[in-house]
């Protein structure tokens, strides 16, 4: 609780807190939602926004409010898929490598530093025109996850290294304990803080590269996310008709989005670094 | 010698075997997919209402087959996909029939260089120099105003700020072209006339990735000078009486810049993958319009060559950079 408040202090971490709070009630109203996101022509096109139509209606005869509702939540869905998983395969590479050191660290890093080097976006781009049939929400979080790992795993692995060097290693190490719990349990709670923001920066990661890749054109346009919204706007030449509340609702969406999700994982690492900490408490 | 055994040879063969890592991913991603460009091709054809015959169909697809470098079994493919790479062939453009993806590339490399190493250059100097004085001076009031504005414009995803720099300059107010690289029907030349065409058509992209990219700059200079500014030697350098310039510009500058240099590299590397969005926003010529046109095609062969270029660019600038580091740094030694 005492964190909370220490963090609730930053005005950054408050304001991303109520932005995001607002995001997620918003992706939860999907499931009221009194439309299906995949049909087209179920109001009438090109409604400016009234009362019946909060955020007005676009050129496919589709709701724009409950058609956001649908983006934020598939967006967040996407993101989530991606930080999770990558999450999980960076872990284990880290602390494998971390804690084994030898050849094994020397391959685990020699692929992650591969991955870190190649250009991923035009792996991505490649992947997302070959696999554009069986692309879904969950294949695209999972092909972001594949590959977005590698700088994490680096993380996580140097503060093993030095955790490996501590005094209660060595301890737990001569009381009986095993790898596996020694790394699980004594290791785990010291990476937590790093492991939790850079999963926030995965997902934003992720939220960006989805919406790069609907831009161009290498998304399923049926599913409605962020980035398939600004396409269908931007096809349609919402900009030049002067149908701002069609393009600004994802452009919106998104800055508040980014914003939120880069403000919070800057508070929180600013706040986990004490040096920080105290020129901010002591300003 | 030590240095060439010791370091020089095994930093040499990582080098090779990235390049070899990527490359070998950049080969089988399309092989592993069931689309079969030969037969999208044939589709193309047919969907423009061209009739074959089956005869004359049986010889395209071979044709085809051969022109693409897709005959034989995967291996013999991967050798000779080899063979050609080493030549420095990239084969020939599938959509752009029967263009070579290396002249393809020659033509639209300089438009994006030239863009890029300049708005690389602009930004990373101009954010290192606000951000080191912004570091320095924390407390002042202009320090902490351009913080704030880097808070909000580094999360900006890049897309919705140049829209919004196009749509301000270009529709609203046109001081600034919509689109291209050069007026049209300009003809390359080194006068004084077509240079400032050149440059009036790439100042709102050049502008987009300078304001972008110097809000990055300025967020990791201005902690790493706020971290030197808080160790023990300069501190030490204070309380000694050392002349304010002379930590700032030695001590402090000097240390901070170490990181940075890295992140140049690394820049200068990224730009062979071209600025993709940039170039799509604003209808800019080079490489990332060239990549988002065989997008759409599906051209495969020359998406892979801008990969494969760019694989070899970003590992060159890093093998380049850890070279030439001592320079920078003259506690690293190769010994």
């Amino acid at each position: 609780m005492k964190v909370l408040r220490d963090l609730f202090r930053d005005y950054r971490f408050t304001i991303s807190f109520i932005v995001l709070v607002f995001i997620a009630i918003m992706a939860f109203l999907s499931f009221f939602s009194p439309y299906d996101p995949t049909l087209w022509n179920v109001v009438p096109r090109d409604m400016k926004p009234a009362a019946e139509y909060v955020l007005g209606t676009d050129s496919n005869g589709q709701d724009i409010f409950w058609q956001a509702t649908f983006a934020v939540r598939n967006s967040l869905i996407i993101s989530l898929i991606s930080g999770l998983v990558s999450r999980v395969i960076a872990i284990l590479v880290g602390m494998i490598a971390g804690y084994k050191g030898g050849n094994v660290d020397r391959v685990l890093m020699f692929i992650g530093d591969s991955l870190l080097v190649i250009p991923l976006f035009l792996i991505f781009v490649m992947l997302a025109m070959m696999l554009r049939e069986v692309m879904n929400l969950v294949t695209l979080g999972l092909m972001l996850a594949l590959f977005g790992w590698a700088w994490d795993a680096r993380l996580i692995r140097s503060m093993v290294l030095s955790l490996r060097e501590r005094d209660f290693t060595t301890t737990a190490i001569l009381s009986g304990t095993g790898t596996l719990k020694l790394v699980l349990k004594e290791y785990m709670p010291f990476t937590m803080p790093l492991i939790f923001s850079t999963l926030i920066n995965n997902m934003s990661w992720a939220i960006g590269l989805e919406i790069t890749l609907a831009i161009i054109g290498l998304a399923n346009l049926n599913i409605p996310t962020l980035g398939t919204m600004l396409n269908w706007a931007l096809f349609y030449q919402s900009i030049l008709l002067g149908r701002w509340w069609w393009i600004l609702t994802p452009v919106v969406l998104s800055l508040l989005m980014f914003i939120a999700l880069y403000w919070l994982s800057v508070s929180i690492s600013e706040y986990l670094d004490p040096r920080t900490r105290i020129q901010r408490v002591g300003a | 010698m030590t240095f060439v055994k010791r370091y020089l040879i095994p930093r040499l063969i990582q080098y090779f075997l990235v390049i070899w890592l990527g490359i070998t991913v950049v080969f089988f991603i399309p092989r592993l997919t069931p689309n079969d460009p030969v037969m999208k091709m044939i589709d193309q054809m047919r969907a423009r209402g061209s009739t074959l015959e089956p005869g004359a169909m049986d010889d395209i697809i071979e044709d085809l087959t051969q022109m693409y470098g897709l005959e034989g079994s995967w291996g013999e493919q991967y050798v000779d996909f080899w063979a050609r790479l080493v030549q420095g062939d990239f084969g020939v453009s599938f959509f752009q029939f029967p263009a070579r993806v290396n002249d393809l590339i020659a033509v639209a490399l300089p438009w994006t260089l030239g863009l890029l190493l300049t708005a690389t250059a602009i930004s990373w100097t101009i954010g290192n120099i606000t951000g080191g004085l912004a570091g320095y001076y924390t407390r002042k009031r202009w320090s902490k105003a351009l913080d704030a504005v880097a808070m909000v414009i580094r999360p900006l995803p890049y897309y919705v700020f140049a829209f919004i720099l196009l749509l301000l300059f270009a529709y609203v107010v046109r001081w600034f072209p919509i689109t291209g690289g050069a007026s049209l029907g300009a003809i390359p030349t080194f006068s004084w006339d077509y240079i400032k065409d050149v440059l009036w058509h790439s100042f709102l992209p050049g502008l987009s990735l300078v304001v972008l990219g110097g809000a990055v700059n300025f967020q990791i200079m201005k902690l790493l000078v706020q971290n030197v500014n808080a160790e023990s030697y300069v501190q030490y350098a204070k309380l000694g009486g050392v002349t304010e310039d002379r930590i700032v510009g030695k001590y402090i500058i000097r240390n901070a810049m170490l990181p940075q240099i890295t992140g140049l590299a690394l820049s200068l590397g990224q730009i062979f993958s071209g600025a993709l969005i940039t170039e799509i926003v604003f209808g800019y010529p080079g490489l990332g319009m060239l990549l988002f046109r065989a997008i759409a095609n599906g051209d495969y062969n020359l998406i892979m060559g801008i990969t494969i270029l760019s694989i070899v660019g970003i590992t060159t600038a890093i093998l380049i950079l850890d070279l030439t580091y001592p320079l920078f740094d003259p506690r690293v030694r190769y010994t």
